[in-house]
């Protein structure tokens, strides 16, 4: 046994000598295991609202003059209410900061935890807690407003739980977001202070890895926003308990006024879910063309400036709510003012392929479906930018596609990518490639299957959720290519399971440290990490893609690359 | 591999910059909270400018201006304390953290009584399920006597932004409890006196607040 690794974070612990097991990783503080922790629970909810899904599209397999009923008609909204809430509030936006930004944050700027290990462990518990809570209460009660709960529907809505009583579950999810959010916040707080304090010798801003940029930016966000529409969904519930009408236009209240105070944060927190995927794909793709990222420092600003534009452009989802037309003409050109920063970072990936020795491992296939489906997802972001065909494309199937183009053909796929990257280096193990490759081809396949006819359906004029549709042949076909491609997309989705589980339990042991040979610092690290993070603190001294500077240092053997087994 | 707890110790990083920082951020995001709880007052006051300025009227400034001065003294007294501390006069320090959480709860108690009038009065929020056993107050539930809408927007906003604040008061007075009980044990003392600094930014922030909603609701009728 290699002394080296004889202790790391998954064998051993600094809790008190009396815990062990589950204890010792639900009370502890170390980022490595409540990283892990965050992405179990994680994954746990994402399946289940995976499998939710599947049963709506299923719903719209065949149109309505068939009588086909898979989910009763009163309980369809009651899904897709628990899909979107489960996929964003528990998925999406904790996502890859809490998951892997917790894991790797700290590893990648040489430091050995996060500022603040209690707060975060806080965070993990407020997180667990709130997810119960809106699952629990979801389930029971059926609340069905969508995850947006936009008055006045959210306060009049009376929901039966499925025993027959009455039991507010729109109240419940609200509270359980303000609680959710409060976690993000501390998150957010624990990353900023942690990048701005705790970077080790040389380690200049301009020296950080790009995940760590986007975490940075994304935290700004989290910090800034959610407070806002934590007060906002309090409000609602409120109005729920009691006769004020603040939302309410009968009582003197203005819906309208919700949305914008709803929008304020959920269209940054857009930017929450997809920035750290962006800085994954960042890590990936110089690691798999083993050459320096193209327009390092364009790819750090742009991340912090997508995090600022982002801020201004909330009433975009609002052109057909009834806001003033100057607000909307305003609103829809600086829409278009985000796309500039994004489309530099997706100019810049595809530069750093140029001439490259490409290596088309697991992670970077994901990659690389990551910049495909977020380039569809981005510019059809554009046309719904745009004032006078959002009021004809708004609420139909067409902004369905395009939210899961960017969420989950972006977001979904640099998280899933992400891990595949650093699964040897958290766990020690190394997964079946033909198994991941095989993940790969069928979500690829079967999340374009799914969406692309929903594109062409919302352009026809399909909305959104409805339960079912005319049976006109180009609905028809449309929607049954697009489950079709649900089923392929769940096959995805129960492999990528199943190869994690495999390379967990029977992955080939690999205890080297840089098994893709990336040239940034988490790397230099044992495989799995020891307890904290690195034996003595490591001094920056290059560029962190300066894979010639890292290749000398490979050769002179003051750092490890990869090596033959 | 057996679990196993290590004997090193464990990791303790006092970072005292940078937890002041995280503190501010923290507090910026307190701020954030209570700013869309203005964003809406300010909608609805100009929308219902009137109904604001008569239901305003009804608020008694002189109990409000007593109370901002309680708040004020407070802030004074916590300041005073935090100096007392780095100056090593615990003892000191411990009584003017004591007079700041007297002074906190003298605030809640002037509260009580303004809240009471106003339910003397028949203003209070209640539950639809009491309203709908009758229990709930006719000047804001649905019927002949209810008052017009913006007037009732003015009570329930009113109710509810000094209900959060005096929540706040109340997590700020239990926070210098701890905090005097940590002093006492030595715990918090001349060279480690982070904890009751934040306490103190926390208090004022606490104040800070109410300074904007004292205006806001009593001064501007």
């Amino acid at each position: 046994m290699e002394t080296a690794n004889s202790t790391n974070y998954l064998n051993s612990h600094t809790g008190s000598r009396w815990t062990s097991g589950f204890m010792s990783w639900i009370t502890s503080t170390d980022h490595k295991r409540i990283g892990v922790m965050y992405g179990l629970t994680m994954f746990s909810f994402f399946f289940l609202a995976v499998l939710i899904g599947f049963i709506i599209k299923l719903q719209k397999f065949y149109p309505a003059a068939s009588g086909w009923e898979i989910i009763p008609v009163e309980w369809y909204g009651s899904f897709f209410t628990l899909h979107s809430v489960i996929m964003i509030f528990l998925f999406i936006v904790p996502g890859a900061p809490a998951v892997l930004g917790n894991f790797f944050l700290p590893l990648q700027i040489g430091a050995k935890d996060v500022a603040f290990p209690r707060v975060n462990l806080l965070s993990y518990w407020l997180y667990l807690f709130g997810a119960i809570m809106a699952v629990v209460g979801i389930l029971l009660g059926g609340a069905d407003t969508g995850w947006t709960f936009t008055p006045p529907y959210s306060v009049t809505t009376r929901t039966i739980s499925m025993f027959g009583t009455q039991f507010d579950s729109v109240s419940w999810m609200l509270t359980a977001a303000f609680i959710l959010g409060w976690g993000t916040i501390l998150t957010g707080i624990n990353f900023i202070i942690t990048i701005h304090r705790m970077r080790t010798k040389g380690m200049g801003y301009f020296k950080m890895p790009l995940f760590s940029w986007s975490i940075y930016a994304a935290s700004w966000i989290q910090v800034l926003a959610t407070p806002v529409v934590g007060i906002s969904l309090l409000m609602i519930v409120l109005e729920r308990m009691m006769p004020v009408g603040f939302f309410d236009p009968n009582k003197g209240g203005d819906p309208i006024l919700f949305q914008h105070l709803f929008w304020i944060y959920s269209h940054p927190a857009v930017y929450v879910m997809i920035l750290p995927s962006m800085g994954l794909v960042s890590e990936i793709i110089p690691t798999n063309s083993q050459k320096p990222i193209f327009g390092y420092k364009s790819i750090a600003i742009a991340s912090c400036s997508i995090a600022g534009v982002g801020y201004l452009i909330w009433a975009h989802h609002m052109f057909a709510s009834g806001m003033s037309d100057v607000a909307s003409i305003i609103f829809s050109f600086l829409t278009f003012f985000v796309a500039i920063p994004t489309a530099i970072k997706v100019f810049n990936w595809i530069a750093t392929l140029y001439k490259a020795s490409i290596a088309l491992t697991p992670p970077m296939l994901f990659a690389l479906g990551f910049v495909f489906n977020f380039s569809i997802g981005g510019l059809t972001g554009m046309f719904l930018g745009s004032l006078s065909t959002d009021i004809h494309l708004h609420d139909t199937d067409f902004i369905v596609a395009h939210f899961h183009y960017t969420m989950f053909g972006g977001a979904a796929f640099g998280i899933i990518g992400g891990i595949f990257h650093y699964f040897p280096k958290m766990f020690g193990k190394m997964y079946s490639h033909k198994l991941a490759n095989a993940t790969f081809g069928f979500m690829f396949t079967g999340f374009n299957a799914l969406f692309i006819p929903m594109f062409i359906l919302g352009f026809y004029g399909m909305p959104r959720r409805y339960h079912t549709y005319p049976d006109i042949p180009l609905f028809t076909n449309l929607q049954q290519a697009s489950t079709i491609g649900s089923w392929i997309l769940v096959v995805g989705v129960i492999l990528m399971f199943i190869t994690w589980i495999h390379g967990l339990l029977k992955g080939k042991k690999s205890r080297q440290e840089n098994p893709w040979n990336s040239s940034t610092l988490e790397w230099q690290t044992a495989s799995p990490p020891t307890l904290y993070n690195f034996e003595e603190d490591p001094v920056v001294t290059r560029h962190p893609y300066d894979y010639d500077a890292f290749r000398a240092e490979v050769k002179a053997g003051t750092s490890k690359g990869a090596r033959d087994e | 591999m057996s679990e196993q707890a290590v004997t090193v110790e464990a990791f303790h990083h006092h970072d005292e910059d940078g937890t002041r920082l995280g503190f501010w951020l923290f507090l910026f995001t307190e701020l954030l909270l209570f700013g869309a709880f203005f964003i809406v007052y300010g909608v609805y006051r100009s929308a219902h400018l009137n109904d604001f300025k008569i239901a305003a009227e009804s608020l008694n400034t002189g109990i409000g201006t007593t109370n901002t001065i309680i708040l004020l003294a407070s802030s004074l007294t916590m300041v005073l304390s935090l100096n007392a501390i780095k100056a090593g006069r615990v003892k000191l320090a411990k009584s003017m953290l004591l007079i700041t959480m007297a002074l906190g709860t003298t605030f809640l108690i002037i509260k009580g009584f303004e809240w009471n009038a106003k339910f003397a009065h028949h203003l209070f929020l209640q539950t639809s399920a009491a309203i709908a056993e009758g229990k709930g107050s006719p000047l804001l539930t649905p019927g002949p006597e209810m008052l017009p809408d913006g007037q009732v927007l003015f009570y329930g906003l009113y109710f509810i932004m000094t209900g959060t604040h005096a929540l706040h008061i109340i997590i700020g007075a239990v926070w210098m409890g701890i905090v005097y009980f940590w002093i006492a044990k030595g715990s918090i003392n001349p060279d480690n006196a982070g904890v009751l600094e934040r306490c103190g930014l926390y208090w004022h922030l606490v104040d800070v607040i109410w300074i904007f909603l004292f205006p806001l609701y009593y001064l501007v009728a």
